[in-house]
């Protein structure tokens, strides 16, 4: 059953990530992803990972998606005839290039012999109690140099849209 | 349960998805989503991890993914958006002033 779910969901995923590169409107390209995302999301769920699911969804689909669309919406670009680059030999090596890193990357998974670590707690404690224990534990001042991101990403937002410094 | 190395695939062809996206698509904010793709995968990459080693550090890193990537969509909208400001076009082949 669960495996059945996660080809289901991985399949979904996978068009829905085509066609984000395929269509021409980037209203639909934003859609598709999030609809990627949402497969994603349920993903996680069958790997156990049901906090991040959560907020996987809350922060991907809930509040970048809807900035992206947001943006899309104010630009209010009228169509463009041309979506993709000009010229055959760009897609062709774009192509090409996909196909050569895709067979690097498998080779890689195929390649990796990942020792079986115990460390951490998943049986008795759910998912959010244990990832707060690192989150709050372990990794602390990774934690709070986020926070400094984000304080930064929200200067850096207000400078680069004023109109004059 | 969830077939591990299949998983990992999954993400290996989402990635190479955002990236083949990333090369071919002219719209600035389409070639930003298809950066998001890709950090998308990486998620799912650190996730099968995580349940491959039974270890919770993949999550957390995740968790910090997520927190970056939504700084770097923030700051890469505002960019965005004062660049249609001065040249009233999203197109990345429009955009060359830097070219020699």
């Amino acid at each position: 059953m669960i495996p059945l779910l996660f080809y289901l969901f991985a399949f979904v995923a996978l068009l829905a990530a085509v066609l984000v590169i395929v269509k021409k409107n980037p209203v639909i390209c934003a859609l598709f992803l999030v609809l990627a995302m949402l497969c994603l999301a349920v993903i996680y769920l069958l790997l156990g990972a049901e906090f991040i699911a959560a907020i996987h969804i809350i922060i991907y689909a809930g509040a970048i998606m809807v900035l992206f669309l947001f943006v899309i919406m104010l630009l209010n670009l009228d169509k463009e005839p041309r979506a993709t680059v000009k010229g055959r030999f760009y897609k062709m090596a774009a192509a090409l290039l996909g196909v050569i890193l895709l067979g690097v990357v498998a080779g890689a998974v195929g390649l990796l012999s990942i020792p079986e670590r115990g460390v951490a707690v998943v049986a008795e404690v759910d998912n959010t109690k244990a990832i707060a224990r690192l989150l709050f534990g372990r990794y602390l001042l990774p934690f709070e140099i986020t926070s400094v991101i984000l304080l930064v990403a929200i200067i850096g937002a207000v400078v680069l849209v004023k109109k004059k410094l | 349960m969830v077939p591990l190395t299949h998983a990992l695939v999954l993400a290996a062809i989402l990635f190479v998805i955002g990236a083949v996206g990333v090369f071919i698509r002219r719209n600035a904010i389409v070639v930003f989503m298809c950066i998001e793709l890709m950090l998308n995968a990486v998620n799912l990459t650190f996730i099968v991890m995580a349940q491959k080693v039974h270890s919770l550090d993949g999550q957390v890193i995740v968790l910090f993914v997520m927190t970056v990537a939504a700084a770097e969509a923030v700051i890469g909208l505002g960019i965005i958006l004062a660049l249609y400001r001065n040249r009233r076009t999203l197109d990345v082949d429009e955009i060359d002033l830097l070219k020699w």
